[in-house]
């Protein structure tokens, strides 16, 4: 799915997989430029510091580190000391988020995505508008824990919305467009909503195009602008919920020609569970 | 019958071949499988050949067509039939966002449901749609006829100018400077007629009839912000 929407975005690509739940653990994915040096020894480091069993798995640029759900917080501070460098990609007890820059072929072999299973995920090609080609600027987006955010279009009132978050204290790290409406949904939930309120709100508060998908830990959902330009399209089997851009990203899942295939309406907040 | 599988050759390659027959051709018949959802299927076409295309279609299948008879035996994605000048199109399924824009001749038909922005911008096009359309249809149609069996979403006719609007079920809203009219004999003769020719058998006495109210055709100051 994701090489047939290359030429839609070619210059980034991101999966954020929901799989591996062990029991009161949890898990912190994390980006390097420099793996092999920042990767090296982390594991043992973090271990003596958060005081308790750290699993690291390494995929290329990522790793995933698996620990006590009750250290999440701590970990994530001391790898801060630990690692500087180190960008946290996701956090959660089930989510992995794996993004770079690349050709999406290019992305996928390098995560070895097929090789990758799970209970859900999503997938996301860029092709940049409003900010730098960077790890950071790839989709999917973390919006708190295991949930997350991927979105086709363009936000106008990004800037405006960035500085007003910032006084709120929320902590946004790059100049692009969708990074604020993750970092919006986020400070929305803070606040008390749920993730299908938050949606809701953003329907009032963002102003621009936007298709956006989220993830959750036990399914996803789906909202569009109420001009609705940017495309979606829906396939649903007994077996399957399947979301693309267009059709062409759905036609090798398994039964689609007897799918129902729709697509969905617009400012309508739609959300699918286990 | 000339069958071609997008499978093994290329787009590029299809309509090359398709837009190499002329008026004398005698290969008329053209069956395509495995869209897959491919983009420009069939587009400019311009003899009057009959093209079956067996599977789902993606963005601007069919558009600019001239002559040609165009049927979709799945659904269509963005942008389908649009700018045709004449012939004919067909969806057996339904079709995504701005359907038929602006078409200057020629019938399409939508046997499902058509997105948003159905016959936007259309100026001459004939458009019968079995099943409903979504918000700003129509919006800024200068002429020709949109049909609808089932019902229009938000901002029907928005804008519009001298196209007529026929819808059969409800109207979820009006855009800016639409409003129902009255039909009169010759509307019915238009309907019934263009329901005929869409393979459409509902009846033309329980449609109405929607169009330009004719205020925004001259400035007024009133009308800025």
């Amino acid at each position: 799915m994701l090489i047939t929407m290359t030429d839609r975005g070619p210059d980034s690509a991101g999966i954020a997989i929901y799989n591996h739940v062990t029991d009161k653990k949890g898990k912190i994915t994390v980006q390097s430029d420099a793996p092999d040096t920042d990767f090296n020894s982390l594991e043992s480091e973090l271990e003596k510091q958060v005081k308790g069993d750290v699993n690291l798995r390494i995929q290329s640029t990522h790793a995933v580190l698996e620990l006590r759900a009750d250290q999440m917080n701590s970990a994530r501070t001391i790898l801060k000391q630990l690692r500087p460098n180190l960008r946290v990609m996701s956090t959660g007890e089930s989510l992995e988020i794996y993004k770079e820059v690349g050709l999406p072929k290019d992305v996928a072999a390098r995560f070895d995505i097929k090789k990758m299973s799970g209970s859900h995920g999503i997938g996301h090609t860029r092709m940049a508008t409003e900010s730098a080609v960077t790890t950071m600027g790839a989709h999917p987006f973390n919006t708190g824990s295991d949930q997350c955010l991927v979105h086709n279009g363009s936000l106008s009132n990004h800037n405006s919305l960035r500085r007003k978050l910032r006084r709120d204290g929320v902590h946004i790290q790059t100049e692009n467009d969708t990074e604020v409406g993750a970092a919006y949904l986020t400070w929305k939930m803070q606040n008390g909503s749920s993730l299908g309120e938050a949606l809701e709100s953003s329907l009032d508060d963002l102003d621009g195009f936007f298709t956006f998908v989220v993830g959750t830990k036990d399914g996803f959902g789906v909202v569009r602008d109420p001009i609705a330009c940017k495309p979606a399209v829906m396939a649903e089997t007994d077996h399957f919920v399947a979301f693309g851009s267009e059709y062409r990203a759905l036609v090798n899942l398994p039964g689609i020609e007897q799918a129902r295939v729709w697509e969905p309406e617009p400012a309508t907040v739609y959300f699918w569970k286990h | 019958m000339q069958t071609y599988d997008l499978a093994n050759g290329s787009l590029r390659e299809l309509n090359a071949t398709l837009h190499a027959q002329n008026d004398t051709t005698n290969q008329t018949s053209w069956e395509i499988v495995n869209p897959r959802g491919a983009h420009a299927i069939a587009c400019g076409l311009d003899s009057p050949i009959e093209v079956a295309i067996h599977g789902s279609t993606g963005y601007y299948s069919a558009g600019m067509n001239q002559q040609a008879t165009v049927n979709i035996k799945g659904s269509a994605g963005p942008g389908v039939a649009e700018n045709m000048m004449s012939g004919k199109v067909v969806i057996d399924g339904d079709a995504s966002q701005y359907a038929g824009a602006t078409g200057n001749g020629g019938l399409l038909v939508i046997k499902g449901n058509a997105s948003s922005r159905c016959g936007i911008s259309m100026k001459g096009i004939n458009i019968v749609v079995h099943g409903n359309i979504g918000h700003m249809s129509a919006f800024m149609a200068q002429s020709g006829n949109l049909v609808v069996c089932g019902d229009a979403g938000d901002a029907l006719g928005d804008s519009c100018y001298e196209a007529s609007i026929f819808v059969r079920g409800s109207v979820k809203s009006l855009g800016a400077d639409c409003e129902e009219k009255e039909m009169r004999p010759e509307h019915m003769e238009i309907l019934r007629e263009l329901l005929l020719q869409g393979e459409c058998d509902a009846k033309p006495a329980e449609f109405k009839r929607f169009g330009s109210a004719r205020t925004l055709y001259n400035f007024n100051v009133d009308n800025a912000y």
